[in-house]
């Protein structure tokens, strides 16, 4: 027998109960996994614990008036946290209104074959670039650029639509709608890229089948690549939703830090995470507290709007 | 062995009706690759027209022209003359949309659209400015497809529920749910278990009552069971080495598989090569 053959003399069970290092490789490696995945978990379960924990003193104190109070007053202990809650979920609503139309039309452009691949591809990269920016930078340029820029041309609606509720102040230097333009450009590279992604794996044979119909590019793009795609595209929107949401620093430089809910979206507001940053330093006792009952609202805000994404995602594909 | 560049002279005795395709000396390029060299080839009205041959010959390539299907690869080109009803396919003033409305397609893998199965015939039907009944026109296509039955209770599942035959018969009444004149089909039941190849073997017989059918296929009992008229596409090696695709012979279907004037043709149908 040569030595490169394999013996078969031991019994299966023999052969299988000797010990053989990739076999016990095998184990290891399969409980190192298993570790790392509950660990996950682990930490999840930890951070929510601590939250509720050091967030109980308020919890108790103030119930659930906390969600629809105004008042942010440490002097006399009393907190709410309307004005936070409205800001941060107007400021994302108003820069989703602006970045969906904005992302999903830049990914049909950029998953259509309008221009050559050579101007296509790094046009696809400095999109995804500008997630890359820091968001401290968006503040600064927001304060010292983008508001300088846009103002006069808020004023001139402030002039036309002030009679409208949510036109209805003089546009401050330091105002909500502002912010939330800068959070649009913020999560326009999100909705681009993975709206282009799900557009672009879209089978060929379904264009081909509804050119061949007689489709005009457009009616095969909105009919039919969009609807099929749509499940990316909506998840793209949840995970832009998800960062505008906890977007902190370019929102508690840019928002004015205001402690009041105003219908107008050119006067100062406030978000959950502005407010954070802004306080936790000084901050101590029941102060503390009501800060991390705040970011408690934030934590379920951000776990529903990602459940609510899956809801979808997966309603989108069992109709594919 | 045939020179590819001359004209085949049986084409000429093939085709007695009226024709409907007029292929003038067409060649397709892809860049600078030739695929498709020198075809004449007229296709009469209401017959099944088969194209056989070894994979690589063009066949496919030839059928995408038809409806201008190639249009959407931005390298190819095709020279030479393709004429429907007398209009020169590839006149500027002709909008391709406005082709694939006359010339309908089915595809070699089925591809339902991610809609319901009454929304996957009515899509075509809408972009094709359809006013009237369209639960009426829904059923008849789906009875022209041999269809109706099996799904006449479950219109508003997604049409990919079905299976593969049911898909390709779903495509197929898509297809003559925008009352194409020709119909063209790309392999269409190569994914296609045998029985569900009958079920649409039987319903090209119906088809060709009210519509022309091209058919490429590499089946060639499927070609001598449903054609009136095959032609038989062969590969060769050019200048350079890459290999063009051309027409060996087209005639009637019983010529090509009982008495073919080429000796190529002959050893294709008799299972020699390809």
């Amino acid at each position: 027998m040569t030595p490169s053959t394999i013996s078969h003399q031991e019994t299966l069970i023999e052969s299988s109960q000797k010990f053989n290092a990739p076999r016990l490789i095998d184990r290891i490696f399969f409980w190192l996994t298993v570790a790392l995945a509950v660990s996950v978990g682990l930490i999840l379960l930890w951070i929510t614990w601590s939250l509720l924990s050091i967030a109980f003193p308020a919890i108790a104190e103030f119930n659930i008036g906390f969600l629809f109070s105004q008042v942010w007053n440490p002097v006399e202990d009393a907190y709410g946290a309307l004005p936070q809650i409205y800001g941060t979920i107007v400021s994302s609503i108003v820069a989703l209104l602006f970045a969906i139309p904005l992302g999903v039309g830049v990914a049909v452009f950029l998953s259509e074959n309008f221009l050559p691949r050579k101007i296509l591809t790094p046009i696809a990269f400095v999109i995804e670039l500008l997630a890359a920016i820091p968001s401290v930078v968006y503040g600064m340029w927001g304060i010292f650029v983008f508001i300088p820029f846009i103002l006069p041309g808020l004023q001139a609606i402030y002039g036309t639509f002030g009679w409208l509720p949510f036109f209805s102040t003089q546009p401050s230097t330091r105002q909500l709608f502002a912010t939330a333009l800068v959070l649009a450009i913020m999560i326009l590279p999100t909705i681009i890229a993975i709206s282009r992604d799900s557009l672009v794996s879209t089978p060929p044979e379904l264009r081909q089948g509804a050119y061949g119909l007689g489709a005009t590019r457009w009616e095969t793009l909105t009919r039919v690549l969009v609807p099929s795609a749509l499940s990316g595209i909506i998840g793209s929107i949840m995970l832009a939703l998800g960062r505008a949401l906890g977007e902190t620093m370019a929102a508690a430089m840019l928002i004015g830090n205001s402690n009041r809910v105003s219908a107008s979206l050119f006067a100062p507001a406030s978000t959950i995470s502005a407010l954070i940053a802004n306080q936790f330093g000084e901050a101590s006792g029941l102060q503390r507290s009501a800060l991390f009952y705040e970011a408690l609202i934030l934590m379920i805000m951000t776990l529903l709007v990602n459940m609510l994404a899956e809801v979808i995602v997966n309603r989108f594909q069992q109709v594919e | 062995m045939t020179n590819p560049s001359t004209r085949p002279t049986s084409t000429n005795n093939a085709v007695s009706d009226d024709v409907v395709i007029r292929t003038e000396n067409v060649s397709v390029y892809y860049g600078a690759f030739q695929a498709v060299r020198n075809v004449y080839l007229d296709i009469p009205k209401n017959k099944v027209v088969a194209f056989i041959g070894p994979s690589g010959c063009g066949k496919s390539t030839l059928l995408r022209c038809y409806n201008r299907l190639n249009d959407l690869i931005p390298s190819a080109r095709v020279d030479g003359k393709i004429t429907y009803q007398g209009i020169d396919l590839y006149d500027p003033k002709v909008d391709p949309v406005e082709v694939r409305r006359r010339i309908g397609m089915v595809f070699q893998r089925p591809n339902p659209f991610p809609k319901s199965i009454y929304e996957n015939i009515a899509f075509g039907a809408r972009v094709n400015g359809y006013k009237g009944d369209m639960d009426e026109l829904v059923e008849r296509s789906l009875r022209g497809a041999a269809l109706w039955e099996e799904v006449k209770d479950k219109l508003k599942q997604s049409g990919l529920s079905l299976s593969g035959g049911q898909q390709q018969r779903l495509c197929i009444a898509r297809t003559i749910a925008i009352e194409p004149e020709v119909i063209l089909m790309d392999e269409p039941c190569s994914a296609l278990d045998p029985i569900s190849t009958l079920r649409v073997e039987d319903l090209m017989h119906d088809l060709k009552q009210r519509f022309t059918i091209i058919i490429v296929t590499h089946n060639m009992q499927q070609a001598s069971r449903v054609a009136d008229l095959t032609g038989f596409f062969n590969a060769e090696a050019g200048e350079g080495g890459s290999r063009f695709g051309y027409l060996v012979e087209y005639d009637r279907t019983e010529h090509i598989f009982n008495a073919p004037k080429e000796q190529a043709t002959q050893d294709y149908v008799s299972g020699r090569f390809g």
